[in-house]
């Protein structure tokens, strides 16, 4: 017998908020977390603004060591560490962490970890100067830095890794620790991703032109994931954590449970048949939700709300082109459909992992969030979607089933399906 | 000794004790590592430290017979003396 999989903590750094609650209100009420960024503007980026977790209601001693703060300069491992520890602690775990737990796990993924720090260093090599990095130079920059930090804060035995995988690098993490703990390797993995903020990170994004350029004055507008008038992704950063347990673990701690993983697929498209480094290909898309509904043992109209990868730019439609195709539902009959990057933007490689928060923070609320910025929907999605599936607020809604699916640079793909907690 | 040298070390080499030991632990006989608990890769961090604060150069094998406070303290006294 393969172990069930719950989700009994969740964790959040978000540029529309911090911790649950914040977060989720701004999920419910439609608040934007896209400011404007002084530094983007100062080194002349097209686009200058961002979404960026605001850090100065956080104590950080509540997170780290006064040694592991000192010359710390990696953002994604601040925000990793926030939203890992806060899942951690929801999950009614924090207590035990003096022992090693050789059941408990971490799979934390990253894009590219502790820029601004690896800048620094670079500097210094440069000047000739290799002596004065200081100690910490490798651990905020190596990929798994996050993982390291996180797996040694709370004292895990089990796997403690990082995976990458572009923009489907946080959900492919909750798909690897949830086929860890079904296949009884572990109890309880602590799942999620973080992506650094700044402009050594936007920037490559900015000078591929696919970002927009026309919102630095109203920056709430900027996204617009499924609108006509979508103009690119509005670059964000963050992350996102979620502590995934068998069941049987779950109910011998009796502990809240948010909701069940019930399958899942990765796959990728070999960038082949319209496929490239920065495109879809549209079969590869489709046939990872198709495996990801088999590999869940349900049907494709058991789902009743999509969380999509919509990232506002002109390709929404084609994603939705493939929900239809992968669902073989249309007009009416299509599920629900929201993307929370036109709150708070793409978080890159924690996109998936901020994302699946909010999406298993539906079933709690019992309600569909809004999406911002789509009154004037794509012609190519209304064609496909009746209007009221693409809600423009916040819907009183108890989905049982969601399916979310995140894509990724080199053609990868992710799709996740969760379901409302029952016996 | 000299008084003024060991409180500029003890303000540095307390930034890197770990949360539960307080700075009044650094006595001149107290070892960084077995004693004061302070992280091995930190020794690296205390070194620059002490570079920036006395204005002095310290070269790997300094680092190596450097156990204590008060071996520190040596170090750093023959370094000013030569320049």
């Amino acid at each position: 017998m393969e172990n069930r999989v719950v989700i009994t903590g969740m964790g959040v750094c978000a540029p529309n908020g911090i911790g649950l609650d914040a977060f989720g209100q701004s999920l419910l009420n439609g608040t934007s977390g896209i400011r404007h960024q002084a530094d983007l503007e100062a080194l002349k980026f097209s686009c200058q603004i961002a979404g960026k977790p605001s850090l100065k209601n956080v104590n950080l001693n509540n997170y780290f060591s006064n040694v592991q703060l000192k010359d710390l300069d990696s953002t994604g491992v601040v925000y990793g560490v926030i939203a890992g520890k806060d899942a951690w602690k929801d999950a009614g775990l924090y207590e035990n962490m003096e022992s090693l737990d050789w059941d408990s796990g971490v799979v934390f993924g990253t894009g590219i970890l502790g820029v601004d720090k690896f800048r620094e260093a670079i500097y210094k090599v440069d000047a000739g100067n290799v002596r004065r990095l200081g100690s910490t130079a490798v651990i905020q920059t190596m990929a798994s830095g996050i993982s390291a930090y996180l797996g040694g804060m709370l004292g895990l035995g089990n796997q403690v890794t990082t995976n990458s995988s572009a923009c489907s690098t946080g959900t492919e993490a909750i798909l690897m620790g949830f086929e860890r703990i079904k296949s009884k390797k572990a109890k309880r993995m602590l799942v999620g991703s973080c992506s650094d903020s700044g402009p050594y990170v936007w920037g490559g994004f900015d000078a591929m032109r696919i970002l927009p350029r026309r919102y630095n004055d109203k920056p709430s507008e900027a996204s617009r994931p499924m609108s006509a008038s979508a103009m690119g992704f509005v670059p964000g950063s963050g992350a996102g954590a979620l502590v995934l347990e068998s069941l049987e673990s779950a109910k011998a701690r009796g502990v809240k449970i948010y909701g069940e993983i019930l399958g899942g697929a990765v796959n990728s498209g070999g960038q082949r048949n319209g496929g490239s480094m920065t495109a879809s290909n549209n079969n590869a898309v489709i046939k990872c939700i198709q495996n990801a509904i088999s590999d869940s043992g349900i049907q494709a109209d058991a789902i009743d709300s999509i969380n999509g990868h919509l990232t506002a730019t002109t390709k929404d439609a084609i994603e939705i082109t493939n929900w239809g195709e992968a669902l073989k539902r249309k007009g009416k009959d299509f599920p629900y459909i929201n993307s929370f990057k036109s709150i708070f933007g793409h978080c890159l490689a924690a996109s998936g992992s901020i994302e699946c928060v909010g999406t298993v923070l539906q079933f709690q609320h019992k309600k569909v969030f809004g999406n911002l910025n789509c009154e004037d929907l794509h012609p190519d999605i209304q064609k496909q979607v009746s209007r009221e599936r693409v809600p423009l607020h916040t819907i009183d809604f108890e989905s049982k089933i969601i399916a979310k699916a995140s894509f990724g640079f080199g053609d990868v793909n992710a799709c996740v399906i969760f379901k409302s907690y029952s016996e | 000794m000299n008084e003024t040298h060991f409180t500029k070390l003890k303000e540095i080499v307390g930034l890197y004790l770990p949360d539960d030991v307080s700075s009044d632990a650094i006595q001149l006989d107290s070892k960084f590592i077995d004693e004061l608990n302070i992280n091995s890769a930190n020794l690296v961090d205390i070194v620059l430290d002490v570079e920036d604060a006395f204005d002095i150069i310290l070269e790997n094998e300094d680092m190596d017979g450097m156990q204590t406070i008060s071996d520190a303290l040596k170090i750093i006294e023959v370094k000013l003396n030569d320049k």
